[in-house]
C-alpha cells in the first residue's frame, strides 16, 4: 500500500500552552478511507486542522505522497490537494452557493456539474445554486453545501469533520454512498471523522483518537471490537463518554 | 459627446453605443443627447437646470436611462430631474453618474431626483456612480432623492458607489402610500481618504405600506463613512433595515439606525453589524486554494455584490 498521508509525532498546544494533542502518528493510505473516531474533546478536530495547516503542531513532521509539508501553509496545502470540510462551517452574505462551488472548484462550471455535487449532499440544484451562503440556510443545509465544496475540489486527500452533523436520514444513506464513490471511482483518500456506526462500517480502517493521541489504529472489525469493549457502542450511534 | 463620457456609460449603464429606450445624456452640465418614446417623454425644466420625465401610465417593460458624466475638473454641476410615473406603469430607470479628472481641480455632480410613482406603478431604479482618473482634486457626488409613492406603489432602488468618489452625501426620503412598498439596496465601497455619507428618511404613512432597506459598505485604509437612516411608522406597517459594514486597515463606521413606531401595528425591526472579515471566512477560502488577500477580495466583491 502506498502512504499517502503521513504524520510523524505530532503534537499541538494551545496558544496558552495547554496540550491538546501529543506523540500522534497517522498513516493514510492511497485510495483509502480511514474513519477517525474518539470521544468529544479527544483532539479529533485538532488533528484534521492540523492537517489542513489551519492549525500549526508545535513539534512533528507530515507528509504527503512522501513530501514533507510541515512548513507549508493553508493555501499551500489546499493546492498541493489537501480539502478539509468544517465541523462548524462557515457563513458568507452575497455569495451564492454556485459560486462558493466554482470557488472550490477553481472554475466555473456548468448547470449540470453543480447539481451533480449538490445531488450527492441531496440538495436540489435548482432550489439552491442562487441562494446566498448566509444566515437564511439551516445548519443542515450550510453543512451539506460545505461537504459539496470539498467534493467540487477532487483533492488527493478530502477530510470531512462529522460530516452527519444535521443530516437527514436519507440524504445520508446518499452521503455514505458518495464517500464511497469518492475511494471507487476518484481515487482519492478520504479521512472522516465521525461517530456514526454507518460511516465506521464502510471504513477501511479506523483510527481512535482519544486523550490527545491516536490510541489504536486498525481493520473496522478489530476496531469495532475494542470500542464495543470499552463499553462505547450503544445502537446506531456512540456514547463516547469514558472512553480509554 | 467624448471618449471619456463613452468610457464612464459603459461604466454607469448599459451604453453598448446606443441605449434601448428613452434617454438624456448629460456630459458636464449640458445635454449631450436625448430621445423621448411613444410613451416616455423628456423635457428640459424651464425654471432651473434640469429634466422631467413622464411616463404614461399602463407603460410596461420600458427603460428610461439618464446619465450624467463629469469628464475633467473645475465642473460643479447641479441638476434638478423629476419622474412623474403614471398609474400601473412598469418601468426601469437608469441613472449613474461618473466623474473623471486627470488634474488638481475639483469635480462635483449633485443631483437632486424626485420621484412620483402613481396608484400600482412599479419603478427599478438602478443608480451606479463611479470616480476615476489620475486627478489630486476631489470627486464628490451628492445625491437627494425624493420619492412620493401612490397607493400600491413599488420603488425597488438598487444603488451603488464602489470606489473612485473622495467625498459623497447621500440623501434618500420617502413618503409611502396605502400598500406601497420600497425597497432599497445600497453598496458603498470607500478607500483611501474618501468619505461617505448616508441618509435615509422613510415615512410609512398608508396601511399596509412597507420598506425594506439594505445597507452594505465596506470602509478600507483611512477611509469613513457615516449611515443614518430613519423609518417611521404612521400607519399599520412594515419596516425592515439592515446595516452590514466590514471595517478594514483604519477604515471607520458609525451607524446610527432609528425606528420610530407611531402606531400600534407598526412593526419595526433594525439589524446592524460592523467588523472586520471573520478569520473563518478567510481560513475557509483559503483551504480552497486561495491566498489571504485573494480571499479577502471575493469576500468583499460578494459582500457588495
Ligand atoms: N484554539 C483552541 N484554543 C484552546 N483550546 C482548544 C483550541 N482548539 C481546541 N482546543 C481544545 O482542544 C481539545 C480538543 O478539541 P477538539 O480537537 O475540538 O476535540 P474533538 O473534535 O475530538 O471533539 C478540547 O479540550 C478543546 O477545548
Ligand atoms: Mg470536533
Amino acid at each position: 500500500m502506498i502512504i499517502l498521508l503521513r504524520l510523524e509525532n505530532i503534537s499541538w498546544n494551545t496558544p496558552d500552552g495547554m496540550p491538546v494533542l501529543h506523540d500522534l502518528d497517522l498513516t493514510v493510505g492511497d485510495g483509502r478511507l480511514i474513519v477517525i473516531t474518539g470521544p468529544n474533546g479527544g483532539g479529533k478536530t485538532t488533528l484534521a486542522k492540523i492537517i489542513a495547516g489551519i492549525y500549526t503542531q508545535s513539534s512533528g513532521k507530515l507528509y504527503l505522497d512522501e513530501r514533507d509539508i510541515t512548513d507549508l501553509d493553508i493555501t499551500e496545502r489546499a493546492r498541493l490537494g489537501i480539502s478539509f470540510a468544517f465541523q462548524q462551517p462557515v457563513r458568507f452574505k452575497g455569495i451564492t452557493v454556485r459560486k462558493l462551488i466554482e470557488l472550490a472548484a477553481g472554475e466555473k462550471l456548468p448547470l449540470d456539474r453543480i447539481c451533480s455535487y449538490m445531488s450527492k449532499v441531496g440538495l436540489c440544484a435548482e432550489e439552491y445554486i442562487d441562494r446566498e451562503v448566509n444566515s437564511t440556510l439551516s445548519g443542515g443545509e450550510i453543512k451539506r453545501i460545505e461537504i459539496a465544496t470539498v467534493l467540487a475540489r477532487h483533492s488527493a486527500v478530502s477530510v470531512f469533520d462529522e460530516p452527519e452533523a444535521g443530516i437527514d436520514l436519507w440524504s445520508f444513506a446518499n452521503l455514505i454512498k458518495t464517500f464511497e464513490d469518492i475511494r471507487t471511482n476518484l481515487n482519492g483518500s478520504i479521512i472522516i471523522i465521525s461517530h456514526q456506526e454507518r460511516i465506521l462500517r464502510i471504513a477501511d480502517e479506523i483510527a481512535i483518537v482519544a486523550g490527545g493521541t491516536i490510541k489504536a489504529q486498525g481493520k473496522p472489525d478489530d476496531m469495532m471490537k475494542l470500542l464495543a469493549e470499552n463499553n462505547a457502542v450503544s445502537g446506531k450511534c456512540y456514547r463516547q463518554e469514558e472512553m480509554f | 459627446m467624448n471618449e471619456i463620457t463613452k468610457d464612464l456609460l459603459r461604466e454607469i449603464s448599459d451604453w453598448d453605443g446606443e441605449f434601448k429606450g428613452a434617454y438624456n445624456i448629460r456630459e458636464n452640465g449640458q445635454c449631450a443627447g436625448r430621445m423621448s418614446s411613444r410613451n416616455i417623454r423628456i423635457e428640459s425644466k424651464t425654471d432651473k437646470p434640469g429634466l422631467e420625465i413622464f411616463i404614461a401610465p399602463g407603460t410596461k417593460g420600458e427603460t428610461v436611462s439618464i446619465p450624467a458624466c463629469v469628464t475633467h475638473g473645475d465642473v460643479d454641476d447641479l441638476v434638478y430631474n423629476d419622474f412623474f410615473v403614471g398609474e400601473n406603469a412598469d418601468v426601469i430607470i437608469v441613472a449613474g453618474c461618473g466623474i473623471h479628472t486627470e488634474m488638481g481641480e475639483p469635480a462635483r455632480h449633485n443631483g437632486i431626483h424626485r420621484f412620483f410613482l402613481g396608484k400600482g406603478s412599479h419603478v427599478k431604479y438602478l443608480e451606479k456612480h463611479v470616480g476615476k482618473g489620475h486627478g489630486t482634486g476631489l470627486r464628490s457626488i451628492d445625491p437627494v432623492t425624493e420619492a412620493e409613492l401612490e397607493e400600491n406603489s413599488v420603488l425597488e432602488m438598487d444603488t451603488a458607489q464602489i470606489g473612485g468618489v473622495d467625498r459623497t452625501t447621500r440623501m434618500t426620503a420617502a413618503k409611502l402610500g396605502e400598500g406601497a412598498k420600497l425597497y432599497i439596496r445600497e453598496r458603498i465601497l470607500t478607500e483611501k481618504e474618501q468619505t461617505a455619507k448616508t441618509d435615509f428618511r422613510v415615512e410609512m404613512n398608508g396601511r399596509d405600506s412597507g420598506v425594506d432597506l439594505i445597507s452594505r459598505s465596506v470602509a478600507r485604509d483611512d477611509s469613513h463613512q457615516e449611515y443614518h437612516s430613519v423609518i417611521i411608522g404612521n400607519a399599520p406597517c412594515t419596516g425592515h433595515s439592515e446595516c452590514d459594514a466590514i471595517i478594514s486597515e483604519n477604515g471607520k463606521v458609525d451607524a446610527a439606525p432609528e425606528l420610530h413606531a407611531r402606531d400600534n401595528d407598526a412593526a419595526l425591526i433594525h439589524e446592524a453589524a460592523i467588523g472586520k472579515i471573520a478569520g473563518e471566512q478567510i481560513l475557509k477560502l483559503r483551504t480552497l486554494g486561495m491566498t489571504e488577500e485573494e480571499a479577502e477580495a471575493t469576500i468583499i466583491d460578494g459582500f457588495l455584490s
